[in-house]
């Protein structure tokens, strides 16, 4: 028997009204009766689940009182007129999204259609490839913390990319996903499914942006990721939104015998923004590659948890999250290694590096461990610490002025990390996008 | 012609007076060679010019053309034409050679121009090949993992793409075994054109054998207490350091 769900002011809820859920069915009616089920029952779990307070050990150190869910509206009338930003790389196909809305995109080639590859949004996914795509939305439990938003998402999300890249299909170009909030206080669900069977190996890019920088909004974003036996998968993503979004993006990545996937979540844009990430080691030879970078300033706060689950003996895992400060900006880093009693042989890293560039910012880190089994190797360390003087000096002796100095000795912090990324048009793309917004 | 003057300068690390009113002028092209025991001021010297923040200047005056450097920041020393080759340069995880210097090129542009990338790698070629410098090297982070000797070489290297009008040497000598020393005094006695001045710091005569110097300097106590040619390096070899505290001592006496 479980508990009746606490009573709550309508307030705490914000705009997510029974009236605006009601809508959201309506504009969804014509869509499978499993889907419209799944949504009700995300929809009841989403009313159940309190807000995080401020004594919960999951949102430590969070300003737990910035997470209003009333500065945003549920308008999805898109805004036809916004251009999808062009391709600056070799793309597989490119999906886009503006305001939870499918936008034209860049078809995958008949080529990879006869390989059976699958490249959608989620919209086209519950209505051709039920079975598919049901077993596997959302089948890992979100258990960091942000579970209310996650549920939200599930209710509201109409917006996403479905990924199925079949058995031994191996595709070089990465597939792009672009989200776009537009309008002052768009709230976005983006949503994301990526399914790669044995050795199969594909990357996946998506931008998450708003069409005004300044502008308010909120994002509530989920993300699966799952690599059958032997299956490559490299992941980035690329935060961006405007500079008042509250902003929640919940990833889940399964890595299944011998697979690998890399992960690399760049983090610029939001006001406040929660990135939570669980990778599941479950089968010998597993690894897990994961890799952030955070560009935080002015009054930003990045919030990140991680959870590497050791589930089967012989996995690897190693998480590198490197955190530029400036300003008054603020980051959380809480990451936590779990190894079970049968994952002998567990190899895994967890390391958090603040690099702050102003007196003012503050990064807070609660790196964790706990390990059941008796045979492993597990290092966890966090650092944080001011740009080196003599360093500073030393640029400035060769002309170069404190400002580019200063960007010079970022960029070189964060290279140790894109240079884990294989794909060199990738890797420039993502120093430009984190070189306008150093500017900015 | 260009010229540094450095007129009766003065210098402290927290309260202490380390250089006690020193004068020197260096015509542009001239090789001045600065020596002294250890602790007696000359690296202090070179990284007050350059502008190092830990060091204040209570006297004197330093300029470069007429004008006084003392005012301008770090990097607007460096744009004005001084360059300083660091006794132990920073490391720089994750910027390569070729963007560092890229970096300290476009600062001399400003935000309106771009460096042109095709003359700019031309230029950087050459001078490593000059330098006998693996070109392998543009892309290695700037002294992560370097050899003594590859330190220096990438001062000097820096020191040929910037062209500065005059550059303080500190040490350049130091750590050095006789071949590597060898190539960097190669190095920089083929940026000795005429354009270049240098001031060059150094404890040892032995680097004053590759590099032979217009002037010798013998820096005492943060002054400096005689100057001569490069014999006077010789002599100061011969008969060491303590022969110059001793006719001080005499002097003063």
């Amino acid at each position: 028997m479980s508990a009746l769900p606490a009573l709550q002011t309508p307030s705490v809820n914000g705009v997510f009204t029974s009236d605006a859920f009601a809508s959201h069915l309506a504009a969804v009616g014509h869509l499978p009766a499993w889907w419209l089920d799944l949504k009700r029952a995300a929809w009841d779990r989403f009313g159940a689940l309190p807000l995080p307070g401020r004594t919960d050990e999951l949102w430590r150190f969070s300003t737990v009182a910035g997470i209003k869910l009333n500065r945003c509206t549920l308008a999805e009338t898109p805004d036809a007129g916004f251009p999808i930003p062009p391709a600056v790389f070799p793309c597989a196909a490119t999906l886009a999204f503006l305001n939870n809305r499918a936008l034209a995109g860049e078809a995958l080639s008949p080529e990879l259609g006869k390989q059976g590859v699958i490249f959608c949004p989620i919209e086209e996914a519950v209505v051709h490839h039920a079975e598919l795509f049901q077993s596997h939305f959302m089948a890992q439990a979100v258990n960091l913390g942000s579970e209310k938003f996650a549920a939200l998402n599930a209710a509201l999300t109409r917006g996403g990319a479905f990924l199925y890249v079949p058995r031994g299909v191996e595709i070089e170009t990465p597939f792009v996903v672009h989200h776009v909030a537009a309008g002052d206080g768009a709230a976005v669900f983006p949503h994301t499914l990526a399914i790669l069977e044995d050795t199969a190996k594909a990357t996946l890019v998506e931008n998450f942006l708003s069409t005004d920088p300044a502008g308010a909004g909120f994002a509530a974003g989920v993300n699966d990721l799952f690599a059958g036996p032997g299956a490559q998968l490299t992941y980035v993503g690329v935060q961006n939104w405007s500079r008042d979004t509250l902003a929640f993006q919940l990833n889940s990545t399964v890595v299944q015998r011998d697979a690998r996937v890399l992960s690399l979540n760049v983090h610029l844009g939001g006001r406040q923004a929660r990135h939570e990430s669980h990778s599941r080691l479950q089968g010998p030879g597993a690894f897990s590659e994961m890799l952030a970078l955070t560009v935080a300033q002015g009054e930003q706060e990045f919030d990140q948890r991680t959870l590497q689950s050791h589930q089967a003996p012989n996995t690897g895992s190693n998480l590198l999250y490197k955190n530029a400060l400036l300003d008054r900006a603020r980051t959380i880093f809480s990451g936590l290694i779990i190894v079970d009693p049968e994952a002998q042989k567990t190899d895994a890293y967890q390391s958090n590096r603040n690099l702050l560039l102003s007196d003012e910012a503050e990064s807070n880190a609660l790196p964790g461990l706990e390990i059941q089994a008796n045979d492993v190797r597990c290092t966890h360390g966090a650092t944080s610490g001011h740009v080196d003087a003599e360093q500073m000096f030393y640029l400035e002796s060769r002309g170069i002025a404190p400002s580019a100095a200063r960007e010079l000795l970022v960029f070189g912090f964060f290279e140790e990390v894109l240079a884990k990324l294989e794909n060199e048009a990738l890797r420039s793309v993502l120093r430009e996008s984190i070189k306008a917004n150093l500017k900015t | 012609m260009s010229q540094l003057i450095i007129q009766d300068l003065k210098v402290s690390i927290g309260d202490k007076p380390v250089v006690k009113g020193l004068s020197l002028t260096v015509n542009q092209g001239e090789v001045h060679a600065i020596m002294g025991p250890n602790g007696t001021g000359k690296s202090t010297l070179a990284k007050a010019i350059a502008g190092h923040p830990d060091y204040a200047i209570t006297g004197g005056d330093v300029l470069l053309d007429g004008q006084s450097v003392l005012a301008m920041q770090p990097d607007e020393r460096a744009r004005a034409g001084l360059f300083l080759a660091f006794q132990y340069p920073s490391e720089v995880p994750g910027v390569t050679i070729a963007n560092f210097v890229r970096a300290a090129l476009q600062a001399r542009l400003g935000e309106s121009a771009d460096l042109d990338a095709t003359s700019y790698y031309k230029k950087l070629y050459e001078k490593m090949d000059l330098l006998k410098i693996d070109r392998k090297f543009t892309s290695r982070a700037v002294n992560e993992g370097f050899s003594g000797g590859e330190k220096k070489r990438c001062e000097i290297l820096q020191m040929a793409m910037l062209e500065p009008k005059f550059s303080m040497m500190d040490e350049t000598d130091s750590g050095l075994d006789i071949d590597a020393l060898r190539i960097v005094a190669d190095g920089v006695n083929k940026l000795r054109t005429g354009q270049l001045g240098i001031v060059l710091i150094t404890h040892y005569q032995r680097l004053l054998n590759y590099i032979v110097p217009d002037f010798v300097h013998v820096m005492y106590d943060g002054r400096i207490v005689r100057s001569g040619n490069k014999d006077l390096a010789v002599e100061l070899e011969a008969r060491g350091y303590a022969w110059v505290k001793k006719e001080l001592a005499a002097a003063s006496a």
